[in-house]
């Protein structure tokens, strides 16, 4: 809905339309998150239940290597930090240190997913994988829903790293760096549930 | 390189299925015929398929639902007639196989591909234009979530001639639907239609959301809304809601399904209740999701036709929000004989009740909005009448349904399907019909035909009594549902009955479609010029039939509940100063159809385990949505010339028929 300075200026006088249309797009973002919000919703609600459902296996103390995931869980939440520091450097309109930080947050997020993909290979590795019991299908379905989550705010870090070097910061990339600041704080809200539901909880 | 598709898929062995595949493949190819003979292959692309303006959508989502509806009733009357003649130990026609894919094949496409279209159709074509809108919030993805329902309609009708569709009743209870018991493709094909149009349902729920609480015109406040767009705001809510715990659902049991995980197996540690759980926890708000906006359709008929203001404005909106939220905790009345126990069963079938209470509230609202109104007997206002008859019933069969200890002897029986077709066509059904021909005009600038429509309405009216009471009697004899054929007897007259009702509206479904013909036939004379054909109430009446692309050339500004009323009785000679200014729009997208069309082939291609193209299909959702969001040329702006232009035509064509 952005629209080129050209043509702002001459419907200056204009009050009748999208004049915010920013404004309702990050609105409609955070609708976005929160039905996005019912799915992990159903997922811990299902991991709840399928807890027990161990059929022998392991549980989560069995499995669960606590020092891993705190590694990761730090990464994830520095990025949430680091992507907080981009926002201020673009409301001080300051592309590059803007992209630095984006940069950045993108790294964290790669080593938060490396861990994942760590745990996950090593625990399939060693015969858990989310076939061997309700309880292994649960959470596994649950930690890479958001696992795959974080993956497309990194592919979104990406093209918007692309977009602010061809376009900069303007009032169509402004609402996308917003919304995409929301889904990163989102998933570290959403990762400080499961840490705390799935792994601490797992372990006591 | 195929997956599991061979030429054993096509089920050449079924005769049924051989002529209807023949007839809907010469029928696809006879419309893309003639479109290419009349060159109309460019107008299509350019002014519909790719066009973001919300009342076109729901144009064709009404276009859509309307060719599932022809589809879904063919289902329903081979049921009729298969339970017509399998009495006492006789086969019919149909085997068991085939009987099961057509109970749920009847139930998605009635539910998901007609109910919804219906409903979400409508909202695009009254919401913008209610709350004086030019557009809805994101008119891209207005078009996106369109394109994904109807690939998944076309996916649907795919699975009639490749391969076979679910046997496991329209939710796919597990574990029937597990790999276990379900190995051939026809659950499968069942969760990628439901996936795809699950998002679109999902998007155009925060669409229209946004819309209404963003964008509506200046004065209008929350309690200033139509009662429709209320209504429609409620069921944007129970969308976003619930739609989201569909697509969890839906995904756990594809990877049980794909992934050998174990979610909702006997064993392993799997939970199969948890299934029943969570579908329901989605399928109560959706039965809501189809009601509400229905309500919302009467509300606005009754008022309009009766010459009154809605009687308790503020009553009906607090009716439809506590519908709202009760909407979420009453949907373990669907499996009572889960064995929850006592308690769990009596809190539920408590709340389950309550829900009579704002439902009574609006039925008497509607009763008072008639009293001592001046009610003009049109054809929307039958098909208002015979819902508040017909609904009133239904809903008092869902109360005794609602009594747990009634539920153990009822549950799974005919009663059960007799009661949700009565509210499900006695509101819904109804609903749409009215909505359908009261804003008919203002989508196409001329009326329906009114003798067809009356005609629609007493085939619809007869036949359902006639085809759904059997079935209540025949539930007291213990008639369980989904019987491809029954021992006894005796209940062969009453399935005889149900099937006569069937016919009727079948014949009903036929004059609507005579209806429509005669209707664009004599279009000219059914012209609508003011804009205004039943001197109703709201904004979406002040603009021109059909309304400008840009549907208001001013921006309306409201002062009150029904404001258009108001203003029609203060100000009839009031000339308004006219100077128009430039409006901006949205351009339209081909990026709607493409990415659904790749979100089609990927459907496709996971159901028959065609992995490379299931990697290009996604490939090309990534790479169409991309050029999307690389595209900056997606809006421009109407200059004031050509807004006046449209405006003084149609200024003429008013003073040149009075």
């Amino acid at each position: 809905m952005a629209t080129d300075s050209l043509h702002h200026d001459a419907h200056a006088d204009e009050h009748e339309h999208h004049h915010d249309a920013a404004g309702t797009k990050v609105f409609g973002f955070w609708v976005y998150l929160m039905s996005d919000l019912v799915i992990f919703g159903s997922l811990f609600a299902t991991y709840a239940v399928l807890l027990r459902g161990t059929a022998g296996g392991p549980t989560g103390a069995d499995i669960f290597e606590l020092p891993l995931i705190l590694f990761g869980t730090f990464a994830l939440l520095i990025s949430s930090f680091t992507f907080g520091m981009g926002v201020l450097a673009m409301n001080a309109n300051r592309v590059g240190q803007l992209k630095m930080w984006l940069g950045v947050t993108f790294v964290l997020g790669l080593m938060f997913l490396g861990m994942e993909v760590y745990e996950f290979h090593h625990l399939i590795h060693e015969g858990y994988g989310p076939d061997r019991s309700g309880f292994l299908s649960a959470f596994f379905t649950l930690v890479g829903t958001h696992g795959l989550h974080v993956t497309f705010g990194m592919i979104w870090i990406l093209v918007m790293l692309i977009q602010l070097s061809t376009k900069g910061i303007n009032e169509q990339t402004r609402p996308r760096i917003l919304c995409l600041s929301l889904f990163w704080h989102f998933l570290d809200i959403v990762w400080i549930c499961v840490f705390s539901f799935v792994y601490l909880m797992g372990v006591l | 390189m195929l997956g599991k598709l061979s030429w054993e898929a096509i089920p050449l062995h079924d005769p049924i299925i051989v002529v209807v595949g023949i007839g809907m493949v010469l029928g696809a190819l006879a419309l893309l015929a003639a479109l290419t003979y009349f060159r109309k292959w460019g107008w299509l692309w350019n002014e519909w398929f790719t066009s973001v303006d919300h009342k076109k959508l729901g144009i064709m989502y009404f276009i859509v639902a309307l060719v599932m509806l022809l589809r879904g009733f063919a289902d329903a009357i081979m049921m009729r007639t298969q339970q017509m003649f399998a009495a006492g130990g006789s086969a019919g026609f149909l085997p068991p196989d085939h009987y099961d894919q057509i109970f749920t094949a009847h139930g998605v496409i009635m539910i998901f591909f007609v109910a919804m279209p219906m409903v979400i159709g409508l909202m695009n074509l009254v919401v913008p234009l209610q709350i004086g809108a030019r557009d809805v919030a994101f008119p891209f993805l207005n078009n996106l979530s369109f394109w994904l329902f109807a690939v998944s309609a076309i996916l649907i009708n795919i699975s009639l001639v490749v391969g076979e569709f679910a046997t496991t009743g329209w939710l796919a209870y597990a574990p029937l639907s597990g790999i276990e018991y379900s190995p051939g493709v026809g659950v499968d094909y069942w969760i990628w239609a439901l996936q795809i149009s699950g998002v679109g349902t999902t998007l155009t729920g925060i669409n229209f959301f946004v819309t209404i609480l963003k964008m509506r015109t200046k004065g209008m406040t929350l309690f200033r809304m139509p009662i429709f767009t209320w209504t429609a705001l409620c069921s944007n809510v129970l969308i976003i809601a619930s739609f989201p715990i569909l697509t969890a659902t839906v995904a756990m049991l594809t990877l049980d399904r794909y992934l050998g995980m174990n979610f909702f197996t006997n064993d392993m540690g799997g939970n199969v209740m948890m299934y029943v759980n969570l579908i329901w926890a989605w399928g109560h708000p959706e039965v809501y999701i189809l009601i509400l906006p229905a309500f919302g359709v009467f509300s606005e008929v009754i008022a309009t036709f009766a010459r009154k203001r809605l009687f308790g404005y503020h009553t009906m909106v607090w009716a439809t929000v506590a519908i709202t939220l009760l909407s979420f905790i009453v949907w373990l009345h669907h499996f009572f004989t889960m064995g929850a126990g006592a308690n769990v069963n009596a809190f539920f079938g408590i709340m389950t009740m309550i829900i009579a209470i704002p439902t009574g509230v609006k039925v008497f609202n509607w009763i008072f909005t008639i009293f001592r109104g001046r009610l003009e007997m049109t054809s929307p206002v039958l098909w208002t009448l015979g819902f508040i008859i017909t609904f009133t019933l239904g809903g008092m069969t869902g109360v005794m349904l609602a009594l747990p200890a009634a539920n153990f002897v009822l549950h799974n029986s005919l009663f059960v399907i007799a009661h949700f077709h009565n509210v499900i066509i006695g509101g819904v059904v109804f609903g749409m019909f009215a909505g359908l021909t009261y804003w008919f005009p203002k989508a196409f600038g001329f009326t329906l035909c009114e003798k067809w429509g009356k005609r629609a309405f007493w085939l619809w009216l007869v036949g359902f009594y006639t085809a759904f009471m059997p079935l209540y009697v025949l539930s007291f004899y213990g008639a369980a549902r989904r019987m491809q054929s029954y021992p006894n007897a005796e209940w062969q007259p009453w399935m005889i009955v149900a099937w006569v009702g069937a016919v009727l509206i079948a014949c009903g479904i036929a004059c609507t479609l005579i209806q429509f013909y005669v209707s664009i036939r004599d279009r000219k004379q059914r012209q609508d010029v003011t804009g205004d054909p039943w001197d109703a109430r709201t904004l979406e009446w002040s603009t021109s039939s059909p309304a400008p692309f840009y549907n208001f050339a001013h921006l309306p500004v409201v002062g009150d509940i029904d404001s258009f009323w108001t203003q029609k009785q203060r100000s009839l000679e009031q000339k308004e100063e006219v100077r128009y200014s430039d409006i901006h729009m949205p351009k339209n997208t081909a990026a709607g159809p493409i990415i659904s069309v790749f979100a089609m082939i990927f459907g496709f291609a996971m159901v028959w385990h065609i992995w490379w193209l299931a990697g290009l299909g996604a490939i090309g959702v990534f790479v169409a949505f991309m050029g999307r969001v690389f595209n900056d040329d997606i809006d421009y702006y109407v200059p004031a010339a050509e807004v006046e232009r449209i405006e003084r035509a149609h200024q003429q064509r008013v003073e040149a028929q009075a």
